[in-house]
C-alpha cells in the first residue's frame, strides 16, 4: 500500500522541483581544545590534522544523501571551537590559525567553516582581543573562514568596549577587501545572544558545551511557505495563515531530521539540532519578503511588516518543535537583506529602511543582517548600531546580530554585488547624526533586571 | 529499499508498459501502482522494492533521461521522506 497518498508525494516533488525546498547546510561541529598547544605552529598543525580527520566523509555523504532522497543540499560546512581560546593558550598570530582552518575546509571540499570566534560578552581576554584585531587581515587572507564575536547577552549585559572595538573592526574588514567588493565584511557577523549550535553561516561556532562532534542540519524553504499561503487566497484569517505556515514548517522540518539524522549516523557522530530558519536565497521564489507581501503587504518594510514577520517567525517555529527532538539554532526567519529579492526590491524602492529593518529584528530569528551602508560611515556610528542591536536582544532575551557591509568609496543609492547565495544589494542610508560619545565612553551596560531568574 | 517512482506527463497509450519495462530491466520490483488521467495529464506513482547494490541517485539519473525521451517527467526518491513530511 502507499503510505503517502499521490497528493502528498506529488506536493513534496513540487516543493523540491519549483518551490526551491532544500536542505540549506549540513554542518559538522568540531571541538578544537584538545587541539590547544603552547606553540602555534603545532596547534595548527593539530587542528588541521582533525578537522581533516573527522570532516573527510562529509562531503561524500552529503552527495549520497542528496541522490538517496533527491533533495539539493547546498552546503556543508564546518564549525569549530571558537579560536580565541586556542589563541588565549598558543599567543602568536591568529591569521596562522585562520590559514589553517582555511586549508583544512578546502582540502575536505567544505563550503565555510565558522569558528574564527572570540565570545567577549563581558570582558575580553588577551587571547580574545588578539583574535578580534586580527579579523580584519584573517578575512582577507582566507577564503572559506567565517568570524563572529559575541558582544553581548541577557546574562552578561552589554561590552561597550567590544562594541567600540567591533565598529573599528567591521570598517576595517571592508576597507582591507574593497577591491572584492569590501566581501570580508560580509563573513563577520557580530551578535548578541550567540547560540553554539547555529549550523548557518557567518555566525556559526562550535560552542563550548556542545560534544566532540557533532552534526547540526539547516533547513529551508521560503518558497514552500509562499506558495502554501498563496494557495490558501486572500480570504484566509490571519489564524489560519498561521496554521497553514505551521504545518508547511513541520513537513520541512521533519525533511530534515530525517537527513540530519542520516548524515549523522554514517558519519558516526552524534546528531544535534535540525535548524529550521526560512534562510531566502536570491533566487526568484526564494524569498521572506516575498512571503510577508503574500500575506498581504504591497511591499515589505511598510506598515504591517513587523506584525506579519512576528506572526512568521512564530508559526515557524511551533511547527518545527512538532516536528524533531531537537529543534536549535536560530530557527525562525532570517532576513539578509542582499540575499533576499524581495528585500533588495523593497530597499531599492526606498520603502525598507535601516530603521524599519531594526524593528523587525525584534521579532525576527536574528538581526540586521547583510545590510550594506554607506562607505564614509564612522567606526562610531558601525559601533552605535551594533549596540542598539544587541541592546534589543540582551532586553528580549534572543539572539540579534549585525553583519553590516560599509562599502568604501561608494554612497548611497549605488549597489554592491556579491553574486552566489550572498546576491547584491543597495547601500542603504544611514541617519547621519554621531554617536561618538556615547560609543567612546566604552564600559559595559549592566545585564538587564529580567537576566536575575535565580 | 523501498523508493517511489513518480510519473507525469501528457496521456498516450504505453506509459505505464514503458515505465514497467524499464523496472524490470533494472530487476526493480513493482509493490503498488496507483495512476489516474486528470484532463489528458498522466499521473502515475509506483511502489518499488530497489534490489540490494542499487543505489537511488543511479536508478534516478537513469528513469529520467529515459522519462524525458517519451515526453515523461519520472523521479524516483526513497519512500522514507514522504514517510517524515507526510505522516506523523
Amino acid at each position: 500500500m502507499l503510505s503517502s497518498s499521490s497528493n502528498n508525494i506529488l506536493e513534496t516533488i513540487r516543493m523540491i522541483e519549483e518551490e526551491n525546498l532544500d536542505i540549506r547546510t549540513i554542518t559538522m561541529g568540531i571541538n578544537l581544545l584538545d587541539c590547544a598547544d603552547a606553540d602555534i605552529d603545532k596547534s595548527c598543525e593539530k587542528i588541521y590534522r582533525k578537522i581533516t580527520k573527522k570532516a573527510k566523509n562529509l562531503v561524500n555523504v552529503a552527495k549520497d544523501i542528496e541522490g538517496k532522497y533527491g533533495i539539493p543540499i547546498i552546503n556543508q560546512r564546518i564549525t569549530v571551537t571558537p579560536i580565541s581560546m586556542l589563541v588565549s593558550v598558543s599567543g602568536g598570530d591568529p591569521v596562522k590559525y585562520a590559514k589553517a582552518l582555511d586549508k583544512a575546509a578546502k582540502d575536505v571540499g567544505a563550503s565555510f567553516i565558522g569558528g574564527y570566534s572570540a565570545l567577549v560578552q563581558k570582558g575580553m581576554t588577551p587571547g580574545d582581543e588578539a583574535l578580534i584585531r586580527s579579523i580584519p587581515r584573517a578575512l582577507k587572507e582566507t577564503d572559506l573562514v567565517c568570524s563572529s564575536v559575541n558582544i553581548g547577552s541577557t546574562k552578561a549585559g552589554i561590552n561597550m568596549d567590544a562594541v567600540k572595538l567591533m565598529g573599528q573592526i567591521v570598517r576595517e574588514t571592508a576597507e582591507m577587501t574593497k577591491d572584492n567588493n569590501c566581501f570580508g565584511a560580509a563573513k563577520l557577523v557580530v551578535f548578541c545572544n550567540a547560540v553554539e549550535d547555529n549550523p548557518f553561516m557567518a555566525g556559526g561556532f562550535h560552542g563550548v558545551s556542545e560534544p566532540d562532534v557533532v552534526i547540526n542540519t539547516g533547513v529551508s524553504g521560503p518558497g514552500v511557505v509562499r506558495e502554501a499561503i498563496r494557495k490558501a487566497g486572500k480570504k484566509a484569517s490571519m489564524d489560519q495563515i498561521a496554521e497553514i505556515i505551521k504545518k508547511t514548517a513541520f513537513k520541512v522540518t521533519r525533511m530534515g531530521q530525517l537527513v540530519g539524522a542520516e548524515a549523522a549516523e554514517r558519519l558516526g557522530v552524534p546528531f544535534g539540532i535540525v535548524d529550521l530558519s526560512l534562510a531566502p536565497t536570491p533566487a526568484v521564489g526564494d524569498s521572506v519578503a516575498r512571503i510577508l507581501e503574500e500575506i498581504g503587504l504591497e511591499t515589505c518594510g511598510g506598515p504591517g511588516t513587523t506584525a506579519c514577520l512576528a506572526m512568521l517567525n512564530d508559526a515557524v517555529k511551533k511547527g518545527g518543535v512538532m516536528a524533531s527532538g531537537s529543534v536549535g539554532g536560530l530557527s525562525g526567519a532570517f532576513i539578509p537583506v542582499s540575499e533576499d529579492a524581495g528585500m533588495i526590491a523593497a530597499a531599492e524602492k526606498g520603502i525598507l529602511s535601516l530603521e524599519k529593518l531594526e524593528a523587525m529584528t525584534c521579532v525576527c530569528s536574528v538581526g540586521l543582517d547583510m545590510i550594506i551602508i554607506p562607505g564614509d560611515t564612522s567606526a562610531e556610528t558601525i559601533s552605535a548600531i551594533i549596540a542598539d542591536e544587541a541592546a534589543i536582544g540582551m532586553i528580549n532575551t534572543k539572539t540579534t546580530a549585525c553583519r553590516l557591509i560599509p562599502a568604501i568609496g561608494k554612497k548611497s543609492g549605488e549597489k554592491l554585488v556579491f553574486g552566489g547565495l550572498l546576491g547584491e544589494g543597495p547601500i542603504m542610508p544611514v541617519k547621519k547624526t554621531r554617536a561618538d560619545v556615547m560609543v567612546n565612553r566604552g564600559g559595559r551596560i549592566p545585564s538587564p533586571i529580567n537576566a536575575l531568574k535565580n | 529499499m523501498r523508493a517511489v517512482i513518480s510519473v507525469v506527463g501528457k496521456d498516450h497509450p504505453g506509459i505505464l508498459a514503458y515505465v514497467a519495462t524499464k523496472c524490470a530491466e533494472q530487476n526493480i520490483n513493482i509493490e503498488d501502482v496507483t495512476q489516474k488521467v486528470l484532463q489528458g495529464l498522466f499521473t502515475m506513482m509506483m511502489i518499488v522494492e530497489v534490489p540490494e547494490g542499487l543505489k537511488i541517485q543511479e536508478i534516478s539519473s537513469s528513469f529520467d533521461q529515459y522519462g524525458k525521451e517519451e515526453g515523461l517527467d519520472i523521479h524516483v526518491m526513497a519512500e522514507d521522506i514522504f514517510n517524515a513530511m507526510h505522516t506523523i
